[in-house]
């Protein structure tokens, strides 16, 4: 519908017809989407080139890393984030956590997302048994206490970094399919679809073509919000001990080994927390740009 | 009854704007009126033109915070409502000036009963008990012709049809003896029948009362009926102002001449096309629907079994010749839309549907998509019924994709070729569908629709959400296209007006059963089924001087079609009543 107050003028008036401008060439013209996508850029290459970037090891306990009474010690020209309980350099095992945690938070996302789409679109466009069953199943799912459901795959599995990714994935798709399934439900009853299927277009166009291009801008925000979701939960797992196994560092267990101390000595839960809050935040500026982007409603506002 | 009329409302150089994207607009340009005791004020115009905002400027519920007004007063009696704040406003809402929206569904609240909404208002206004609230309540029932008020007042609105709800809605309005009404499309969501009755009711409990009522309208019709002034609007801007007779007689102003022209008028003659000779029931027929059945199963109880049964569609049988159009008219819920659907292969049925003279129900997957190529479908909704986020370029072509004709370059030579044909330029086909008005994107549907070269179209109500200008333009582009092409319409409207206008044949559907079915001029000059006679007479007249004293009543609501299991419904006969007029018996 159009409100009363929609102007009467014929559609070219108000907007000439722009050419297909690239995605990418209009995020970059955001300025919060930029940032977004100049801090992802600052992680990624902070984790790929973190050897070259700090001269100490990630898990080297420094003799000179630790006061006289063994407290670690805070920020300064040696140590330029401080050092942890162990006298390891906070710095060094940022960047080396980043590359945790990145991983984490995109393979453990992605994957939860592609689970929660398939399920939630396959139940909410088929219905019939089909869906019933797919949905209470992620009923029951929801209802399992996702913490003890991934310390029993956990201790099924030999942890490691990419079975912890998958043993997140598998607890966290469930919100995701639940919101997707009850979306596509009501995309499926709105009239276009009917009209595609009176052109005689097939299930698989109706999904990809008409379906998944409405269901982006709810798959973008849950990517962006599992990815702090995503990141915490590996450090609770590494904090009961089934998640990346120490001495690896990821931006979670730096915070779980040290929180203990965070008043004594506080950097040690603020740095990484800092880091986990950029790159949430950063994921979340580029996304909500995409999601504009990708509007054709949103055309032409900036 | 003063000799001279009293102003109760007067507007003068009211300016609504609203802030936009592009800085703020004017939505009403200095619009200046009078309201008397007891008179019956009608504000025309087309969506857009500033109608429905000036209800809402006078109700005080502009659309915060981007609306606003800007400039003028609006005192009623000695109060500028212009300048009251929210907390005195609401003192004189529902008191002194009611206000009746046009979609009763969805203007009563759904979780509270009729009676608690009904006395919340009584006693929000007045000192009454809640006992003599309550008989308030039934008193006001009664007077908009409410059977078994005491009753109603535990029932919730689901529980009522459309027109009941109206009802209630004018009951609540009315409760108060406000000094004045204003009722936005108050008929705009009804069926024709109904909306004979609520107009009734309201010209009558205004010559009870003596309110006055501002009536918003789109619908030249309601006007002639209704109106003792008439305001046509358009932009926002007053186009003409005058005593309904002379508007009607004497419209000075060219918009109000090109608007009443447009109107569709039933029986006049006027817009008529010439009957045309179409071989009918050949076997060249482009669809055949022999005792077409569609029934959707309700569950009920704990373990969810099939109790009860909506008849949607009960035995329809009837065929469409190449080049013809033929109308299925009825009112909402008669399964006119769902016969419709069964043929475009939206719903499950039984029956037989024979395309192109090949049956439906014995094909394979494939060979039905081949023959769905025959049957195209327009919708009602042109905002619904396009996919938002594709351009409507694409949507042209994907009907193209899909059944694999054409090469790309060829394909998008056909679209802008088809583009200029419904009367769009191919520069517009790089653009989405909310950048088109209403007019504008049932063309986009139109040229989809022939993009496959259908020898079928069928138009579900495809004319009745669009303004009467952009409607009348919308109908010669049909009858165009049918002269060129050679397609058959199946046209499904409620619209008796239109139907008139535009059809070879007609068939009349009620309760899921055809009542009545011949030429265009066999229903309408010789109606022999009542039903069709009522909705024929229910269609208000543009034309003040045939103004009736009494509308067409329906005895009572429309019976549901849902039945329970093993209760079918009895069929109709349908008689040959001469010349292939044929007409369902009498029970």
């Amino acid at each position: 519908m159009t409100s009363p107050i929609a102007p009467d003028l014929p559609a070219t008036a108000r907007m000439p017809a722009k050419p297909r401008a690239g995605v990418w060439r209009r995020l970059v013209k955001r300025r919060l989407a930029l940032l977004g996508l100049v801090i992802v850029a600052i992680v990624v290459s902070g984790a790929v080139l973190a050897p070259w970037l700090t001269g100490y090891d990630p898990n080297e306990q420094m003799f000179d890393g630790l006061t006289i009474e063994g407290s670690p010690l805070p920020p300064d020209a040696k140590f330029w984030l401080g050092t942890d309980l162990l006298g390891r350099d906070l710095l060094t095992r940022i960047l080396y956590g980043a590359r945790t945690s990145l991983i984490i938070g995109i393979v453990a996302n992605g994957v939860a997302l592609f689970i929660g789409t398939l399920v939630g679109v396959t139940a909410g466009y088929f219905r019939g048994w089909i869906g019933s069953a797919l949905m209470r199943f992620t009923d029951l799912m929801m209802a399992f206490p996702a913490l003890l459901l991934a310390i029993c795959l956990a201790a099924v599995f030999q942890p490691s970094l990419w079975i912890v990714a998958l043993v997140i994935a598998l607890v966290n798709w469930v919100q995701t399919a639940r919101v997707i399934y009850t979306e596509t439900s009501s995309l499926a009853e709105r009239e276009f679809i009917d009209a595609e299927r009176t052109i005689g277009a097939g299930a698989p166009r109706i999904l990809f073509r008409h379906i998944l291009p409405h269901l982006l801008p709810t798959i973008i925000v849950w990517g962006t919000l599992g990815i702090s979701t995503t990141v915490l939960l590996e450090a609770t797992l590494s904090f009961l001990g089934i998640g990346v196994q120490p001495p690896t560092a990821s931006w979670g267990n730096i915070i779980f080994e040290n929180q203990t101390y965070f008043q004594a000595a506080p950097w040690l839960v603020f740095f990484p927390g800092a880091a986990i809050l950029a790159l949430a935040l950063a994921f979340n500026l580029i996304g909500d740009a995409l999601r504009d982007i990708l509007d054709p409603m949103q055309r032409g506002r900036a | 009854m003063n000799s001279a009329p009293k102003t109760i409302l007067d507007i003068a150089n009211l300016s609504v704007s609203v802030r936009g994207e592009d800085g703020e607009r004017e939505v009403v340009s200095n619009l200046s009126l009078t309201l008397a005791r007891g008179e019956t004020l009608c504000i025309a115009g087309e969506s857009g033109s500033g109608k429905s905002m000036t209800a809402l400027a006078i109700m005080q519920l502009l659309p915060q915070p981007a609306a606003r007004i800007s400039s003028g007063k609006i005192r009623l009696g000695d109060t500028d409502l212009a300048d009251l704040d929210e907390r005195r406003m609401r003192r004189i809402r529902g008191d002194r000036i009611a206000m009746i929206f046009q979609e009763p569904m969805t203007s009563l609240n759904p979780v509270l009963s009729i009676g608690r909404q009904l006395t919340e208002s009584i006693e929000a206004h007045t000192s009454l008990s809640p006992a003599e609230a309550r008989q308030r309540a039934i008193e006001a029932l009664k007077a908009v012709r409410i059977s078994e008020a005491e009753s109603r007042l535990i029932q919730f609105p689901h529980e009522l049809s459309g027109g009941m709800r109206q009802r209630v809605m004018i009951a609540m309005a009315l409760a108060l003896e406000p000094d004045v009404l204003i009722a936005d499309e108050p008929t705009t969501a009804l069926d024709v029948t109904v909306q004979g009755e609520v107009l009734e009711l309201l010209r009558d409990l205004q010559r009870q009362h003596g309110t006055s009522v501002i009536l918003i309208t789109h619908d030249m019709g309601v006007v002639a009926e209704m109106a003792d002034r008439v305001i046509i609007m358009r932009h926002g801007r007053m186009v003409e102002e005058g005593k309904t007779p002379d508007i009607f007689a004497r419209p000075q102003a060219d918009y109000t001449r090109e608007l009443l022209a447009a109107v569709p008028r039933i029986g006049s003659g006027v817009g008529r096309q010439k009957s045309r000779h179409v071989e009918t029931a050949t076997p060249a027929s482009v669809a055949l629907v022999k005792d077409l059945h569609v029934r959707f199963d309700l569950r009920g109880g704990v373990f969810g079994r099939v109790t009860r049964r909506v008849h949607a569609v009960e035995g329809v049988s009837f065929s469409v010749a190449p080049n013809e159009t033929l109308a299925l008219v009825g009112e909402s819920g008669c399964g006119k839309s769902t016969t419709a659907k069964a043929l475009a292969g939206l719903v499950p049925y039984s029956g037989d549907i024979i395309v192109g003279g090949r049956n439906l129900s014995g094909l394979g997957r494939d060979e039905r998509k081949a023959v769905r190529r025959d049957v195209q479908m327009i919708f009602q909704d042109p905002f619904a019924s396009l996919d938002p986020r594709m351009r409507v370029g694409d949507l042209v072509a994907e009907p193209l994709v899909i059944h694999g004709i054409a090469s790309r370059e060829e394909r998008s030579q056909r679209v802008a070729a088809l583009f200029e044909r419904v009367g769009l330029s191919a520069d517009q086909m790089e653009l989405y569908p909310h950048e088109f008005s209403g007019g504008q994107r049932q063309r986009v549907c139109i040229a989809r629709a022939l993009a496959l070269r259908p020898k079928l179209i069928i138009a579900d109500e495809s004319v009745s959400a669009l303004d009467v200008s952009v409607q009348a333009r919308v109908l010669d582009l049909l009858k165009e296209l049918q002269r060129e092409f050679g397609v058959a319409y199946l046209f499904i409207s409620h619209d008796m007006a239109v139907v008139e206008n535009i059809s070879d044949r007609v068939a009349v559907m009620y309760l899921g059963q055809i009542v009545e079915m011949g030429t265009r001029d066999q229903v309408f000059s010789n109606p022999r089924h009542p039903y069709t006679r009522r909705l024929i007479e229910a269609v208000p007249v543009p034309d003040p001087a045939r103004r009736r004293s009494r509308f067409a009543r329906l005895d009572q609501e429309i019976p549901s079609a849902t039945r329970r299991i093993g209760e079918a419904p009895l069929k109709l006969a349908l008689q040959d009543v001469g010349n292939g007029h044929l007409v369902a018996a009498d029970r």
